[in-house]
């Protein structure tokens, strides 16, 4: 017990230990955060007024944003497979790296879904036995379930491995590989269950299709991978972490292939929705071509696919992935390009046409996008910490008192 | 490139003193955040609105779910409605808790042939269900579409005209259609909408999350969010309400059409039917076979929006 209070000592004492950059970064994040927050109290005080939203277009860049970063949350697991089911130990020494990011991410999509409510303080109401909780057949009922189970095991998990090393100690392979190997699957469901959110709805043409589930996959573990290798670039530059450039080339190529898969399903997609219009591309037509004059997605939902199509072809041939610059460009690309198609890109056109055949479009207010920042830099903030903390003792600088001097 | 990068996380110099100043500036804004409300709550005070008593706040904050709340606590929590009402409207409402009668499925037809456009089912709704006024929230939405065409891709939400019905056009008021297989009462994460055993598909405005994950779920446009206070002039205010139905809702939830379960469930034709100038609506109970709803179902053609989808709408549309 003592050796926990003190892990936590030292870990506060390591992140309020910082230069001027450091400073100056968590200044920044607090600054956006804060002001993410005024924009909160506002919506708190007024209602979703504030936001652009309508009866037409219910959900907006808050979902959007909830439905991109379920994708990241599960980037972890692109690393804990190749460590711990392929026995890959250049991985194995980053993945507490990714279980960082899909902290962060969780936290993210979770806050993401709360700021959309209009009554957040009835949350309690989906406590089972207090509230109601909708289960199995809400599948929002399921999201709770599986984002707060995956948060649980994401913080559990690269706990119990610092706290082993801070002790001194190598964490009980017994202990921590059922939990490694519930987490994986666990992954998979976050992306599937809110894929199925959206293609359960037979009111929406749009996400009614049985591709969405694939398509959140491969998508998901191409932007995931793909920040994990920004992740990784940086903190190997800036901290005395020591990334292995066998880790990146694997993360690089993950995302590659991933990207390509993701490609020929949007391939597939469209396709099938335009080889014989039937009125239930409606919606798809006016997110690629718009409809008379409703057009606010088209260059939108365009760059998408020309950033993905870009980042496929910088990643698919060999000599450009494998230099160093090109391929931290191509995750760039990648990112973005997968932020846009499975965010706004993904939620809007569910909603135009309305069911009744209305086209109302919708543009985010500055209420929206300030409270999205505040929630993008407070999942930053999260992450530095993190990071701040695991680092030393994954370099074996940080260690109880108590602990016996590594050998 | 420098050959020594300092490395990350080394200088401890003045962190103490940054640590004071974000800390000092956190609590300024929420401060700043708080006191702002509660000087709006004083300035309310001033202008004669009376501060919901502490015993009312956390009751409401409480509150149970509607089907789970024991015969008492409905009536605690219909006081603390009527109390607000008080406080808000200076008026005195009536709040029902009227169940279900036995025996009774409520079903609806419309015919299209008498239909001309002029939305007094609006209205009547309107007036009836005390929507918010500045929202302009409706409940019925009429589409005109042309002869011929049924595809509501191509209806006309907003169509404004000197007369009605226009020449070529024909109308389609659409509503909640009351599925008998509803998608929004599967999708809510928390149970605040039912199906009601009398077929009509409620919200406990007290219990709903304003997650709006049925908005997404409903196919037929009928769910509608409070996305700021719903306000209306107190003389305008229906002070014949129910639970579950009329009675004022707060904002950040969700509402919608109940074939006026205030006035059905007490024998009453919904606000709708009885506006209708041309007698376009029918509306009656499904399980008796002498009503006029099961004289259209037995001897008119009548259809189904959406019928594929599976979500059986006691909605029918139907023609001379």
């Amino acid at each position: 017990m003592r050796t926990l209070t003190a892990f936590f000592a030292d870990g506060l004492r390591e992140v309020l230990r910082g230069g001027r950059a450091y400073w100056t970064w968590i200044g920044a994040l607090g600054v956006v955060i804060l002001a993410g927050l005024v924009f909160y109290a506002r919506q708190l005080d007024q209602g979703l007024i504030t936001s652009g939203m309508s009866d037409q277009v219910s959900w907006g860049v808050y979902i959007a944003n909830f439905t991109y970063l379920v994708g990241i949350a599960a980037a972890a697991v692109m690393l804990v497979i190749p460590a711990y089911v392929f026995h890959r130990d250049d991985v194995k020494h980053v993945v507490l790296i990714g279980e960082g990011i899909a902290v962060a991410a969780v936290i993210m999509s979770i806050l993401f879904v709360i700021v959309d409510l209009g009554r957040p303080e009835r949350m309690w109401h989906m406590i089972p036995g207090l509230g109601r909780l909708h289960f199995p057949e809400s599948l929002l009922a399921w999201d709770v379930i599986v984002l707060s189970g995956y948060l649980l095991l994401s913080v559990a998990i690269p706990f119990y491995m610092l706290f082993s090393r801070y002790q001194g100690h190598e964490p009980r392979h017994d202990v921590y590989f059922p939990a490694i190997l519930i987490s994986i699957a666990w992954a998979i469901s976050i992306h599937t269950v809110t894929a199925f959110l959206f293609s359960s709805n037979v009111a929406r043409p749009y996400w009614h299709t049985a591709v969405l589930g694939p398509r959140f996959l491969a998508s998901a573990f191409t932007s995931g991978p793909a920040l994990i290798v920004l992740a990784l670039q940086v903190i190997g530059r800036r901290t005395p972490f020591k990334v292995q450039a066998s880790v990146i080339g694997l993360m690089t190529l993950m995302a590659t292939v991933a990207l390509q898969i993701n490609l020929f399903l949007l391939g597939a997609e469209l396709f099938t929705d335009f080889y014989f219009r039937t009125e239930e591309v409606t919606a798809a037509t006016y997110l690629y071509l718009g409809l008379d004059g409703a057009n606010r997605l088209v260059p939108w939902i365009w760059s998408a696919i020309v950033l993905q199509l870009a980042a496929a072809t910088m990643l698919t041939v060999h000599p450009l992935r494998r230099r160093g610059v090109v391929a931290s460009v191509a995750c760039v690309l990648a990112i973005v390009g997968v932020w846009i198609e499975k965010g706004m890109g993904l939620v809007i056109p569910g909603f135009v046409p309305t069911p009744l055949g209305e086209v109302f479009e919708y543009t985010p207010s500055w209420a929206e996008v300030f409270v999205s920042l505040g929630i993008w830099a407070l999942g930053m903030l999260i992450f530095t910490l993190l990071a701040k903390v695991a680092i030393p003792i994954e370099v074996g600088a940080l260690r109880s008192r108590a602990a016996a001097p590594p050998a | 490139m420098k050959a020594e990068r300092p490395a990350f996380g080394s200088r401890a110099v003045g962190v103490t003193r940054r640590l004071v100043l974000a800390a000092g500036a956190l609590v300024g804004t929420v401060a700043a955040l708080f006191g702002g409300r509660a000087a709006l709550a004083q300035a309310g005070k001033a202008a004669g609105t009376d501060a919901e008593p502490l015993s009312d706040m956390l009751g409401r904050l409480f509150q149970k779910h509607y089907q789970r709340m024991s015969p008492d606590e409905v009536q605690e929590a219909v006081g603390r409605i009527e109390r607000r009402a008080k406080r808000r409207y200076e008026a005195d409402i009536t709040v029902g808790t009227e169940p279900a009668m036995a025996g009774v499925v409520f079903g609806y037809a419309l015919n299209i042939s008498k239909c001309k456009g002029v939305r007094k089912c609006v209205e009547a709704c309107v007036a009836e269900n005390n929507t918010g006024r500045d929202s302009s929230m409706q409940y019925i939405r009429v589409l005109e579409l042309d002869h011929g065409d049924m595809n509501l891709n191509r209806a006309d939400h907003y169509y404004e005209a000197e007369t009605v019905p226009r020449p070529g056009k024909f109308y389609l008021p659409v509503q909640c259609m009351q599925c008998d297989n509803p998608p929004c009462v599967k999708a809510c994460p928390v149970e605040a909408t039912w199906q009601e055993p009398d077929g009509i598909t409620v919200v406990d405005y007290d219990w709903c999350i304003g997650c709006r994950y049925c908005m997404a779920a409903c196919p037929y446009w009928a769910r509608h969010f409070n996305w700021n206070e719903p306000t209306l002039p107190a003389e305008a205010l229906n002070t014949d309400m129910h639970f579950l139905g009329n009675r004022p809702r707060p904002r950040g939830v969700v509402e919608k059409c109940t074939f006026c379960i205030q006035r059905s469930r007490k024998g009453r034709q919904p606000a709708c039917v009885e506006a209708c100038p041309t007698g376009a609506r029918i509306f009656g109970n499904l399980l008796d076979p002498n009503s006029d709803i099961r004289y259209v179902l037995e001897n008119k053609t009548v259809f189904r929006l959406k019928e594929d989808l599976g979500t059986e709408p006691k909605f029918w549309y139907f023609t001379d």
